[in-house]
């Protein structure tokens, strides 16, 4: 049996660029044939650089990285022979089309004449491309790009598989049928290394190297990681009323290591020795009952960082609350629809946000989230249909409707060049604030995101996860009445992710109305109600235990959300055939 | 299980590496409208500024005629500079009416006939004229000065004649070779097509390279078993055929549409263009290994490529009348040899011992960019 050889050897590693903290610290591990690998972190974990390092394309600067018995920096020829690799934006020639972009990279891998009809066939066959061969692959969509990458990457069979985080931009659906086709690859011995920032990725690997600031945090299979925490992971119900301020209780109670809300229960991880919570939450008299839940990947990974942060928000705290006297939605959207050219990209969008409730746009890469979401920010005229926030109609009233709203862009759009001070000082003065209002809330929130010693940094020196505070503190520096986050936790690693979701959910709880656009199925579960978007439509729209109820069955009693995604876009789908 | 598969012959592998890059870079040139741009649309542009809109030649100068004193030979001597079709003459009997014109760049210069000039003719003494010119435009300022000599030069010969006067001993007679006419359409056109190669050879290759690292085509294509030499070469055979066709529509454009003469041969004209691709491909591949960047790689590009192949080649500006430092800087733009030679091609004819020479350091040129560009374009990330 080939699979468990040995593949990459991976020893001592360290990478350093310029004088920052190196990119990799002593890493040690190992990839093994005929398994799948995750090579797991947040944004700037190492995982690039450590796929880098495994085609010879960049040499560490101590330890050796050993492929398939070669030497990466004596011998990277013979390992570029016989690897088959996949970077991030798949590879592709946008000009070519699919067959020259196969022949292209037949001829390089050296792919024998011969045998190119069958491997062609075979292939095409295999990533369900073979309807689109003329198609220019700058037409493809994001899910049958990366098919086509995966194409070009196995036409010589490798040995050794690299993908380079194949399951970003990609719609749900296309990312199962690849999990699916790469688990077949490894039956025939070849080993597979698959990185990516999504946990519940991480959680179906064989194996993981767990990377977090350049340093291996764990190394084997998963469900070992998440048996760390088994029996101490528990799912918290009927906590009637108000679920954030419950999860804030439970944080800040002695022994819960990280807490999250999943639909209407609570999820918490305890730490080893404590009993399971089972004070009632809340004032209704209801006592919430515990269970015990399936560890997940995410819980073990917080655990092992030491925790999530508590449960209080100094920046909530500091909110004045937005009383709920009318009852109006702040956000409504109707029959939002927008055009470009004869493409449309968002279709007959509908809903509406009632005042201290957040609501999630869900959807891959290009459905039309944030088209929909820069129509209802001012940013985007719409072709047809209204939005209003808070009252205000947008195209009317565009400026009134903006002073309301706080908007953190996509990327965490900072002004690089400007400092951390010069950032806070901008974005005050843009929403209109001065005086001693502008100094008091400056100062407020240095205070409560401790950027203190970071006042005069480049904002675009910072880390990722700062970055993500800074660009939230530019957001709510005017205490607006709608927040519009796009894509808000992409990429930063988990405890800042929760430290996010904290303030937003004490800000909530304030009366503050969140409009979320998200492509983490889990994050979904924050919202209290979510649409889901696909090619410009909403397909569903309803809380997340709803949906995930509508898709339930007897072979899957309890769907996770991107199993109700996929049943339910699968469905639409249907419908659509039918009509 | 340490050594691949199968192993072909290298050679073959090889061939059919780099047929398959020159075949995917090829169909990049064809369906990329922006090659196209900077191959043909561009050049065209160039070529009819250089034909049309662009013209050294200086007819119907401004300049101020001063006559202090009027006298038959004064007014004679005058009609002479209002009958030449170089200047347009005002004319006036005090430098001073002229003075202000001249500084605020009404008039170019001021030729003044002196109040003893008909005297001193009487007298068979060599009669003085005074020329103020605006020496803040160098190349006006000589031009007024030349022609009001030879204008003068010409009426004294009229003079002669009609006095039946001995000749003068000597006289100098010029005579322009080769463009007898001294169109500097004639010039322009065979010099901007340099211009036009630096477009393709430096500016569209910069970007292509740069554009493949951004895109991440180029890692993708480095973890394969291609060469670094491949790639390269691979790169560069397209672009040097693109730079030689877009060459050759601008001499086909330069010949039957502008009428510039064509007097050398073809090989003569391939032979230098192609050598001249060397350090123009060189250049932009360096340029491209160095930014990974396209916006970066067009500046770089536009600075240390264009503007000198524009301005430090003698195309429009002569080297001689450079600063030395200035000078000394001219010897390493390619554009610098391509230029006189390509001009000798249209106008004069073959001279081989020039051309080679040209070519010769052009080449040399070219294998200092290649070596320096294949020592930042290895096989590496970062």
């Amino acid at each position: 049996m080939i699979a468990d050889e040995r593949f990459v050897q991976i020893s001592g590693v360290v990478k350093r660029f310029g004088k920052e903290a190196p990119a990799l610290d002593h890493v040690d591990g190992d990839i093994l044939g005929g398994r799948i690998t995750g090579l797991v972190g947040p944004d700037g974990a190492g995982k690039t650089t450590l796929i880098r390092l495994m085609t010879g394309l960049m040499l560490p600067d101590e330890g050796t990285v050993t492929v398939l018995g070669f030497d990466t920096a004596k011998d990277a020829a013979s390992i570029q022979a016989s690897i088959g690799y996949m970077p991030q934006r798949f590879g592709l020639y946008e000009d070519l089309s699919v067959q020259e972009n196969l022949d292209l990279y037949a001829d390089l891998r050296g792919l024998p004449l011969v045998e190119r009809t069958a491997t062609y066939d075979e292939l095409l066959e295999f990533t369900d491309l073979k309807r689109f061969t003329s198609r220019l692959a700058g037409k493809l969509s994001g899910g049958m790009k990366q098919k086509l990458g995966l194409a070009c990457a196995l036409l010589r069979k490798p040995r050794l598989l690299l993908l380079d985080e194949p399951g970003v931009g990609v719609d749900p659906i296309s990312r199962r049928d690849l999990w699916k086709m790469v688990e077949n690859l490894t039956a025939s011995g070849i080993g597979v290394v698959w990185s990516t920032a999504y946990l519940d990725e991480a959680e179906a690997c064989d194996r993981v190297l767990l990377l977090n600031e350049g340093k291996l945090l764990f190394e084997g299979a998963p469900a070992e990681l998440t048996g760390r925490v088994a029996d101490r992971v528990f799912k918290i119900s009927g906590t009637t009323g108000r679920k954030r301020e419950a999860l804030a209780h439970y944080l800040d109670g002695d022994g819960v290591v990280d807490g999250v809300i999943q639909g209407d229960a609570i999820r918490l991880v305890i730490a080893p020795g404590f009993a399971p919570p089972e004070e009632p939450a809340d004032t209704t008299g209801t006592a919430p009952s515990a269970t015990v839940a399936p560890p997940r990947f995410e819980d073990a990974f917080i655990d092992m960082l030491g925790g999530g942060p508590g449960g209080r928000s100094k920046l909530a705290e500091a909110q004045t609350p937005f009383a709920n006297e009318d009852g109006k939605p702040v956000i409504e959207a109707h029959g939002l629809t927008k055009r470009f050219g004869d493409f449309t990209a968002a279709d007959d969008i509908s809903f509406d946000i009632p005042r201290g409730q957040i609501f999630g746009l869900l959807g891959p890469n290009g459905a039309g989230k944030s088209t929909t979401f820069k129509m209802l920010c001012g940013l985007l005229k719409p072709s047809a249909g209204e939005g209003r926030v808070a009252g205000f109609d947008l195209r009317r009233d565009a400026a009134e409707a903006r002073n309301r709203l706080g908007y953190m862009a996509q990327k965490f759009s900072l002004y690089g060049d400007l400092s951390v001070a010069q950032n806070l000082n901008f974005f005050a003065g843009v929403y209109g604030l001065s005086g001693e209002r502008k100094r008091e809330r400056t100062r407020l929130m240095v205070e409560i995101f401790g950027f203190g010693r970071l006042l005069d940094m480049s904002a675009k020196d910072l880390p990722l996860g700062l970055k993500q505070r800074l660009a939230l503190a530019c957001a709510v520096l005017h205490e607006p009445e709608a927040l519009f986050l796009d894509e808000p936790t992409s990429g930063v690693d988990p405890i800042t992710r929760r430290e996010f979701w904290t303030h937003i959910n004490g800000l909530v709880e304030k009366g503050v109305t969140v409009l979320v656009t998200t492509h983490f199925m889990d994050e979904a579960e924050y919202c209290d109600r979510i649409s889901l978007i696909y090619r410009g439509r909403s397909i569903a729209l309803g809380s997340p235990d709803d949906l995930k109820k509508q898709v339930a069955t007897a072979a899957l009693p309890d769907p996770t959300m991107e199993d109700a995604f996929i049943a339910l876009v699968q469905g639409s789908e249907e419908r659509q055939a039918a009509a | 299980m340490t050594t691949p598969a199968q192993i072909e012959t290298p050679t073959s592998g090889r061939g059919r590496r780099f047929a398959a890059l020159v075949r995917k870079e090829s169909y990049q040139i064809v369906r990329d409208p922006s090659s196209i741009l900077i191959a043909f649309v561009l050049p065209l542009i160039l070529l009819f500024l250089f034909g049309y809109g662009v013209s050294l030649d200086t007819t119907q100068t401004r300049i101020g005629l001063v006559v202090e004193q009027e006298t038959p030979l004064t007014r004679d001597l005058a009609a002479g500079f209002q009958a030449s079709r170089y200047f347009s003459v005002s004319l006036g009997r005090d430098r001073r009416d002229f003075e202000d014109d001249l500084v605020l760049g009404r008039l170019r210069g001021i030729v003044v006939i002196p109040a003893r000039f008909t005297a001193d003719h009487a007298a068979g003494r060599h009669p003085a004229l005074q020329v103020l010119v605006d020496g803040s435009d160098p190349n006006t300022a000589n031009f007024v000065q030349n022609y009001a000599q030879a204008t003068v030069a010409n009426w004294e010969r009229q003079q002669r004649g009609q006095d039946a006067g001995p000749p003068p001993a000597i006289s100098a007679e010029q005579r322009f070779w080769f463009n007898p006419e001294l169109t500097s359409r004639n010039f322009l056109v065979p010099g901007s097509i340099a211009i036009v190669m630096t477009l393709v050879g430096t500016l569209l290759t910069s970007l292509v390279v740069a554009r493949e690292w951004e895109r991440g085509t180029m890692e993708a294509m480095m973890a394969t078993p291609v060469s670094a030499a491949e790639l390269l070469a691979g790169k560069l055979l397209p672009y040097f055929l693109l730079g030689l066709a877009s060459m050759t529509l601008c001499v086909l454009l330069a010949v039957f549409l502008f009428g510039v003469p064509f007097r050398g041969s073809v090989a003569a004209l391939y032979a230098l263009s192609a050598t001249f691709l060397m350090p123009a491909l060189g250049q932009g591949l360096l340029i491209s290994a160095a930014t990974k960047n396209q916006f970066l790689a067009s500046q770089l590009a536009l600075i240390s490529a264009f503007l000198p192949a524009f301005l430090l080649s003698g195309f429009l500006f002569e080297i001689n009348s450079m600063p030395t430092v200035i000078q000394w800087i001219t010897f390493i733009v390619p554009a610098r040899y391509l230029i006189p030679s390509l001009q000798t091609v249209f106008l004069a004819g073959d001279i081989w011992p020039m051309f080679l020479q040209a070519i010769a350091v052009m080449l040399l040129i070219g294998c200092v960019f290649f070596a320096l560009a294949a020592r930042s374009t290895r096989k590496r990330i970062g």
